[in-house]
Parts: C-alpha cells; sequence; structure tokens
C-alpha cells in the first residue's frame, strides 16, 4: 500500500508552548486515517503544519511523492490536498454556490469558471445543498455550513481531503448524513484525514487512529487496539473504566 | 469576452460615454464639458478604487497619489521632455502602475486598519517627496509651455481631444471593473474581501492577487491625471495630492454601492454634481465636506451597500440588468 501523506518528526512551537512535538505517521492512499486527543493536543495545529498555514519548525511533511514542508496553503490545495475548518468559514456575502465555484476554481485542477460551475453544481448535489445553492451562504445553519466545508474542499477535486471535526454541533440525524458522506468520499477515491470528537462516529469510520496528547503521538493504531491501548486511555480519557464504556459502543 | 457583449451594462457602459461625449459637442458648450469632466474623472477614481475597497476588502486612502503621480509623470513627460500626450499619459500609467506594485508587495502584507494606515503613510510619503523633487519644481510645480499645446492643433483644440481622452479612460475603467468582476480573477479577489485565510486555504494566492489589483488600481487613475493635469496647465504637490479628493472616493464608493461596477459610476457622478453645487454656491461653499462627512454616516448607518445595494433590496431583478 502506497503512502499518500508522510510526517516526519515535524515539531512546532508557539512561544513557551510545544504544540506539537516529533510526530510522524504515515496516512495510506484510500484509507481513512482519525486523529483524536483531548482539547489541546494539538490536532487543529497538526492539520494547520500538514496544509501550510503553519511551517514547521523542524520535520517534514510529503504529499503523493513531493516534498511539500513550508509550502503555503494555496499551493498546498493546488496538489490536491484540500481542508476543511472546524470553525467554519464560509465566504459570508458569496452565494452558497459561488463559495464551491472557488473551490473549484482554484483547486487541483485550476478550472475555469465555466467548469467550475458545473463541478460546483455536482458537488452540492453530493452535500445535498443544491436547494441552498443560490441562498447567500450566511444564512445556512451550522449544519450546512459544515456542508459547505466539505463542498468547498471537495470542488478542489483533492486526493487527501483533512477534516476538522465536522460532525461537531451537528445534531444526531444530521451525524448520520455526515458519516455517510464521509464514506462515500472515501468510496470515491478520496483518502481522508479527520480530527472528530464524536467517539463513536470516529471508531466506525477510521481504518486507523492516530492519538495526540499534549502534542506528543502517543498511538497508532486501528480503532480496536487503541481502544484497548491503556496510554491512550489513561492519557487521553483520564479514568480506565472508559474501555467497557467505548466497548459497548463498537 | 464574448459574454461580456451579452451583459447590459456594458452597452450602458458605452452608452454613457457615447452621451458624456456629445452632450457638450452640441452646441460647442465648453461649461458643460468642463462639469463633465470633473464628473468622468470622479468615476475613474472612484471606479478604480472600487478595485480595492469594494472587490478585495481594502481600504485606500491614498487612492489620489496614483492621480497625482500619474499627473506629474506625464506633465514632465510631455513638457521637459517633449513627448506627445498619449504616449506621455500611458507611460504616466506604467511607470505609477509599477511603483504601485512595489508599494503594493510592501505593505499589502498588513491587513485592515494597518493596511488603511499604510496607504495614507504612502500618500503623505510621496508628496513629501515630490514636494522637494528637483526636477519636478519642488513646491512650486510645473507648468505647461503655451507651445506644448502647438501640435494638438493649438489650445482649443488640445482641450476637445483630452476631453474625449479622459471620456474614454471612464469607459475603459468601467469595462476593466466589470471585466474583473467577470473573471476567475475577480472571484478570487472577492473570495480575500469575504475571508482572506479561508480564500488562501482554497487556493487563492492572496499576496500575488492583492499586489496585481492594487498595482492594476493604479494604471487608469494615472492616465487620468497626466490627461487632466495636461488640461490644467499646471501642476503642485498640493493640487496633485489632495488628501480631501482621497476621502471624497470613499464617500462616493460607498454612496454609489461598494463592490458594483454601477455604484461607483452613480454615486461618483451624483456626488461630483452635488459637490460642484455646493463649492459654486455662495452661502456653502465651505460647507460641503460637511455634507460628505454626514452623508457617509447616513449611507454606512441606513443603506451599507449604497444606492445600487438599496436598488437591489427593492427591485431583486434589477441585478439581472445592472451586474
Amino acid at each position: 500500500m502506497t503512502d499518500i501523506l508522510e510526517v516526519r518528526a515535524v515539531s512546532k512551537r508557539f512561544g513557551g508552548l510545544q504544540a506539537v512535538g516529533d510526530v510522524s505517521f504515515s496516512l495510506h492512499e484510500g484509507e481513512i486515517l482519525g486523529l483524536i486527543g483531548p482539547n489541546g493536543a494539538g490536532k487543529t495545529t497538526l492539520f494547520n503544519l500538514v496544509n501550510g498555514v503553519y511551517k514547521a519548525d523542524s520535520g517534514t511533511i510529503s504529499f503523493a511523492g513531493g516534498d511539500i514542508t513550508g509550502r503555503p496553503p494555496n499551493e498546498v490545495v493546488r496538489l490536491g490536498l484540500a481542508r476543511t475548518h472546524q470553525i467554519v468559514r464560509p465566504l459570508q456575502g458569496m452565494s452558497v454556490l459561488e463559495n464551491v465555484i472557488v473551490g473549484a476554481c482554484f483547486g487541483r485542477e485550476n478550472q475555469s469558471m465555466h467548469n467550475a460551475r458545473a463541478t460546483a453544481l455536482e458537488v452540492l448535489e453530493r452535500v445535498g445543498l443544491t436547494k441552498r445553492a443560490q441562498t447567500p451562504a450566511r444564512t445556512l445553519t451550522l449544519a450546512g455550513k459544515k456542508r459547505l466545508e466539505v463542498a468547498r474542499a471537495l470542488a478542489a477535486r483533492p486526493k487527501l481531503l483533512l477534516l476538522d471535526e465536522v460532525l461537531a454541533g451537528l445534531n444526531p440525524t444530521e451525524i448520520v448524513q455526515m458519516i455517510d458522506l464521509v464514506r462515500a468520499i472515501r468510496d470515491s477515491g478520496v483518502s481522508v484525514f479527520m480530527i472528530e470528537h464524536v467517539m463513536q462516529a470516529i471508531m466506525n469510520l477510521s481504518d486507523r487512529i492516530v492519538v495526540l496528547n499534549l502534542g506528543h503521538k502517543i498511538a497508532e493504531a486501528p480503532p480496536s487496539e487503541v481502544v484497548k491501548n491503556t496510554d491512550v486511555v489513561e492519557a487521553y480519557l483520564g479514568f480506565p473504566d472508559i474501555v467497557d464504556k467505548l466497548r459497548g459502543l463498537q | 469576452m464574448i459574454t461580456m457583449l451579452r451583459r447590459p451594462l456594458f452597452w450602458l457602459i458605452l452608452l454613457l460615454a457615447a452621451v458624456f461625449a456629445w452632450l457638450p459637442l452640441r452646441g460647442n458648450n465648453v461649461a458643460l464639458r468642463e462639469d463633465l469632466i470633473l464628473v468622468a474623472v470622479a468615476i475613474v477614481l472612484t471606479s478604480n478604487l472600487n478595485l480595492m475597497i469594494g472587490y478585495t476588502g481594502y481600504v485606500n486612502f491614498g487612492h489620489i497619489v496614483f492621480y497625482g503621480l500619474g499627473g506629474y509623470v506625464g506633465l514632465y513627460l510631455a513638457t521637459v521632455r517633449g513627448w506627445p500626450l498619449i504616449p506621455a499619459a500611458l507611460t504616466a500609467g506604467v511607470a505609477v502602475s509599477l511603483l504601485a506594485l512595489l508599494f503594493g508587495l510592501g505593505i499589502l502584507r498588513l491587513r485592515g486598519a494597518y493596511f488603511a494606515l499604510a496607504t495614507i503613510g504612502v500618500l503623505v510619503a510621496v508628496q513629501a517627496f515630490v514636494a522637494n523633487f528637483e526636477p519636478w519644481g519642488r513646491s512650486t510645480g510645473m507648468y505647461v509651455a503655451f507651445e506644448s499645446y502647438a501640435p494638438m492643433g493649438g489650445p482649443r483644440h488640445a482641450l476637445w481631444t483630452t476631453y474625449f481622452l479622459v471620456i474614454a479612460v471612464m469607459a475603459l475603467s468601467l469595462l476593466l471593473s466589470l471585466g474583473i468582476k467577470a473573471s476567475k480573477f475577480g472571484l478570487g479577489l472577492f473570495a480575500i474581501r469575504e475571508d482572506e485565510d479561508a480564500a488562501i486555504v482554497l487556493g487563492v494566492n492572496a499576496t500575488v492577487y492583492k499586489a496585481i489589483i492594487y498595482s492594476v488600481s493604479a494604471f487608469l487613475p494615472a492616465v487620468a491625471g497626466a490627461l487632466m493635469f495636461f488640461k490644467n496647465g499646471m501642476i503642485d504637490p498640493s493640487i496633485a495630492f489632495e488628501y480631501m479628493l482621497s476621502l471624497e472616493g470613499i464617500v462616493m464608493l460607498m454612496l454609489g454601492g461598494s463592490g458594483t461596477v454601477a455604484g461607483a459610476a452613480l454615486g461618483a457622478g451624483l456626488y461630483e454634481r452635488l459637490r460642484s453645487y455646493l463649492l459654486t454656491s455662495p452661502r456653502l461653499s465651505d460647507f460641503h465636506l460637511v455634507i460628505a462627512g454626514g452623508l457617509l454616516l447616513l449611507v454606512i448607518r441606513l443603506a451599507p451597500g449604497g444606492l445600487i445595494g438599496w436598488l437591489y433590496r427593492l427591485v431583486p431583478r434589477s441585478r439581472e440588468v445592472v451586474e
């Protein structure tokens, strides 16, 4: 199995805080890799390092066979690595459709306005936002905005998609829909790297899970092993008897 | 390009230019010509300012610097160097655009209020430089020698020619705004306006886009400056870099509707006529800035989308015609 993303010994420090310390892992092509860890573990920082929002202090990141260490986000997305934001950032004044057209225009295929429109309509259909295409992005509900984040990233025609807590704040029905969407995305051939706090979802979706705590990787394993890992249970969840609860969810 | 021909606004712009050119010709109405040339210049400045403020979301308080510098470069080439007017004006445009590109790469790293402050800095610095620059006559400025008008058939002909050129620059400014708005480049700018960091993550090269639009927004104002100061026959640092004009440009844009092509033209036209009326009315001549400030407050408070935004809300279908 080839690795689409390889992170080697990456570190990032903000002043006195070691946000990410010496983290290495790889993401196989076509898999869903989960990223979990308590609040402040450095998950979003790691995403920001991978897509180039932050520059790593040390370490290397390679994507699809090329070194992307230190390259800015607008170049990284052109190579096929798109992401969503934990705190949704729609282009408020533009319509839902226009938001997605931006994603298609400046994504991996660098599409013309004309082609981007077709791509955007197709992606909106996939995420179920077709009816809202003409409405201003600011009027969407939170669930709608999360879908829009995914749609914009998909319109870039990525090879790898980083999803930052796309389930947070959604109600149970919306969560089920979003989980189906993530599966469908993977089945269409896009590798997925996702941060999630909704345990049931991440355990069900992920092929493997990376666990961060205080900026360091403490585990990298399939879900069934992660829940048994006492390091993870104690460091991340705090009390060992949660193991049984997690088992109950599987 | 072909889709442009299907847009009503494209034809409206050409119609506007034709009307501007024709009205004063009828009966050789020089007074009307002088009124309309001021409106045309206001439209040039406002619609190019719109590229920064309305399209990209970066407030430029020093926009007038392009106009003034264009005037200086153009006048210098046309009088001291003896160039014909059109090459002198175009060279002024190119020179000022290149300078703006340099400034832009520096100050466009700043965002929001810091960028706005830096643009004031650019204005003050350029004015101070020009006021001490010997080849451009320091604070006394430069005059157009009477002979400079001779190749254009004497002053009377030269004034008409300059008028038509300014109208052409006005039409080009509006067409440029329209073209950019319909393009992928324009979409990138609007994305930057809405959320620059999100736009970068979506793949927009914000650094390059901002520098290019800052430079582009300098070109036609600089050409207009070269034409206008040539027509006026003189230039000095205080009239070339008039702070108030920079601020009034923002009032015009907000009044008409920032981010829209028609709004920039409408706001510039209305405000310029109002200003001319107030300036020439004996009782109100020093009052026009009070009205400008009041107007800006009213627009921002009551109709943040300006007149065009208000029209869109009133008659949603009008958007299809005006956009």
